[in-house]
């Protein structure tokens, strides 16, 4: 008995005298990020022992809640902070919340037509009139009009979108929105809304499950997903009028395309955005950081880790098929880190 | 005076209250009923605590809506307006069906395990089904969509449709995952409940009540039906509750199975949803006040079901069985 009390007791020991050897960041926000991140994370440690940085991946309306509340030292979201959130964190904190964008990503089609295994194209008046539960058909002229060639089956539509709140959803409704006069009216954007028609998957395996299950069906997925799970995805007409599929290299060209019209603040959409080889449903992902940091030990590691994000950390974005920013975007940003206080 | 007191004249002293109720707490009787009731008294705290807190934190959803929250079918986060009827009506349908699927299996093997099965053989099932109790309900959903729904989708449902099609709880488009759906993952995960419980009671039946029955000339299935089954009533009806508290409150593998669709359809075959697949779905990304405050608020309204559905079944029971008695 006195062996294991020594033991424990020792453990006890140990382990408290490496919390107090290292700072802990404590982060909270959205799980798309969250691979990255925890990736991030890991290797700033290896490179700087003392700090350590912890994310919780609670989801970005989390991440937005606990950031404003205090009770993190960062967050992270797929959807920039709105007026009201901003001036709510400006209430209850007494300074501004910093937007910085750190790697994008995107949201695809993806469908389960039987016997059809080719890419289709989607225009985006396709895409809302499916979603907004006016085209109802496969073979409908708005779809086949863009798949020329293409056997289209005479059979209903079955619409599949995410139940459960997410930046998967806010991105895809944001295009939406952008391409649609009606749907922005009618239903308008955010991390669940009121959906015409459809069936709901829980997360992206949820919706993916429920495509493959169901023949005819159709839904979106985040890019990532689609790709680690070789999902057959479909094409989608840009601003400029040629059909894209989505990949790192056309994710990363929608952010080029809109870092000429960048806002100082950095909260801006990128969907539907400029550029001949942008692909349309693309967005940033953020981290949220107050402007001000009492704390001068916590500003300087807050600071130089978000500049290591933008610059080395970069390169841990390709493998986990993030799209990493563009040179234009990196430069803005890395001007506006003074800006932490 | 309790100060003053030493052991030596604790008998020639007759002892003050106070002293009196230290002893009473001191002797194993009283520090017993003091344990016993402070744990009984944690249940008491904790419902009111959840409560209170649902009540309060609903408060804005509650002045905005009042009751017609309960009564309207839109769910729009986004223009701001909330009613809670097609969770209420998925939960209450789900919850049912499962119930009404696993009450029969379920006393069916309760009844068979005690009384008929041979005691190795009742042993071994009871250890699966006390496995099956332990299976997290995660799996239950996989095994919902993976398995389950295609076999539906292909063997049950055709059939169904053929010969019950005409009513219309079994019409319209079957995509797979619905209320149907929902209330068979649940009745399945509820059985083991519904015969754990029910084994346990009916094997505590005394002999003498069954060799009675049996000496008056009752043949063993007599016995156990009009016997055993009715002296154990109370005990089976405990674990139904249980049963129904589970199926009401199961959120993960509903919201795989149930479609996720706030609309209230007269057919079984149709999606929608339930209380807490909604507020598993939404509540980590809700952002507003009056959405967070209405996804509270359909808390507090699942736990007013739950009471009441719970309130019905025990008048229907206490009905019974005083038929029962007089019979």
């Amino acid at each position: 008995m006195r062996r294991i009390l020594l033991a424990v007791f020792l453990a006890a020991a140990l382990l408290t005298s490496v919390v107090v050897a290292s700072t802990l960041v404590n982060g909270a926000g959205s799980t798309f990020t969250y691979p990255i991140l925890s990736k991030w994370a890991s290797e700033y440690n290896k490179l700087h022992p003392d700090i350590e940085i912890n994310y919780q991946s609670i989801g970005s309306g989390g991440g937005i809640k606990q950031v404003t509340e205090g009770t993190v030292d960062f967050g992270a979201t797929d959807g920039p902070m709105n007026d009201q959130q901003m001036s709510d964190f400006k209430q209850k904190r007494g300074t501004d919340v910093l937007h910085f964008p750190t790697v994008l990503g995107a949201d695809v089609p993806t469908y389960n037509v039987p016997g059809l295994s080719t890419t289709l194209n989607f225009t985006p008046d396709a895409l809302a009139g499916i979603f907004l539960g006016k085209i109802t058909k496969w073979n409908d002229p708005e779809i086949a009009k863009a798949n020329p060639g293409v056997n289209l089956p005479n059979h209903d539509l079955i619409v599949v979108h995410r139940s459960d709140g997410s930046g998967t959803t806010y991105v895809w409704v944001d295009y939406l929105a952008k391409v649609s006069p009606e749907w922005k009216q009618k239903v308008g954007v955010g991390t669940s809304v009121n959906w015409p028609v459809g069936l709901g998957g829980k997360g992206n395996e949820g919706v993916t499950g429920q495509v493959k299950q169901t023949a005819y069906a159709l839904g979106y997925v985040e890019l990532i997903y689609a790709i680690e799970n070789k999902l057959l995805y479909g094409n989608v007409r840009n601003s400029s009028g040629s059909f894209i599929h989505a990949d790192l290299a056309s994710v990363t060209a929608a952010a080029a395309g809109a870092a000429q019209s960048m806002p100082d603040d950095f909260r801006v959409s990128i969907t539907d955005a400029p550029g001949k080889t942008a692909y349309p449903i693309s967005s940033f992902t953020w981290l949220l950081i107050p402007r001000n940091i009492q704390d001068p030990n916590k500003k300087k590691i807050i600071t130089d880790f978000l500049h290591w994000v933008l610059t080395d950390g970069q390169k841990y974005a390709e493998p986990l098929a993030y799209a990493p920013l563009p040179k234009t975007v990196q430069a803005k940003e890395l001007k506006a880190i003074s800006q932490i206080q | 005076m309790a100060s003053t007191y030493t052991p030596a004249d604790s008998r020639a002293v007759p002892p003050g209250r106070a002293l009196a109720l230290v002893r009473r707490l001191l002797s194993g009787d009283g520090a017993a009923y003091l344990l016993t009731l402070f744990a009984a008294g944690t249940i008491f705290f904790i419902t009111f605590i959840v409560f209170y807190e649902l009540y309060v934190q609903s408060a804005l959803s509650r002045h905005k809506f009042g009751f017609h929250f309960l009564f309207t079918q839109t769910w729009d986060p986004i223009a701001g307006n909330f009613g809670a009827l097609p969770f209420i009506y998925g939960t209450v349908v789900t919850s049912l069906l499962a119930l009404l699927i696993a009450i029969p299996q379920g006393l069916g093997s309760a009844i068979f395990l005690a009384e008929l099965a041979p005691a190795r053989l009742s042993s071994a099932l009871t250890f699966l089904i006390e496995l099956l109790a332990a299976v997290p309900s995660v799996i239950y959903g996989l095994l919902g969509i993976f398995i389950l729904v295609p076999f539906l989708e292909t063997y049950i449902v055709p059939a169904l449709k053929a010969v019950l099609g005409f009513l219309p709880i079994f019409q319209g488009v079957f995509y797979g995952v619905s209320y149907f759906s929902a209330g068979i993952v649940l009745s399945i995960m509820i059985v083991p409940f519904i015969v754990s419980v029910s084994r346990e009671v009916l094997m505590s039946v005394p002999r003498d009540q069954r060799e009675a029955s049996l000496a008056l000339g009752a043949s063993h299935w007599q016995t156990t039906w009009r016997v055993v089954v009715p002296y154990a009533l109370k005990g089976i009806m405990g674990s139904i509750f249980l049963a129904l508290a589970r199926a009401l409150g199961e959120t993960m593998a509903v919201t795989m199975v149930i479609g996720n669709t706030p609309q209230i359809k007269a057919s079984l075959l149709a999606p929608g949803y339930s209380i807490a697949a909604v507020i598993a779905n939404e509540f980590t990304e809700a952002v507003g006040d009056l959405y967070l405050s209405s996804l509270i608020e359909l808390g507090l309204v699942l736990f007013a079901v739950t009471f009441v559905i719970n309130g019905l079944a025990r008048l229907l029971i206490f009905t019974t069985t005083r038929q029962g008695e007089h019979a």
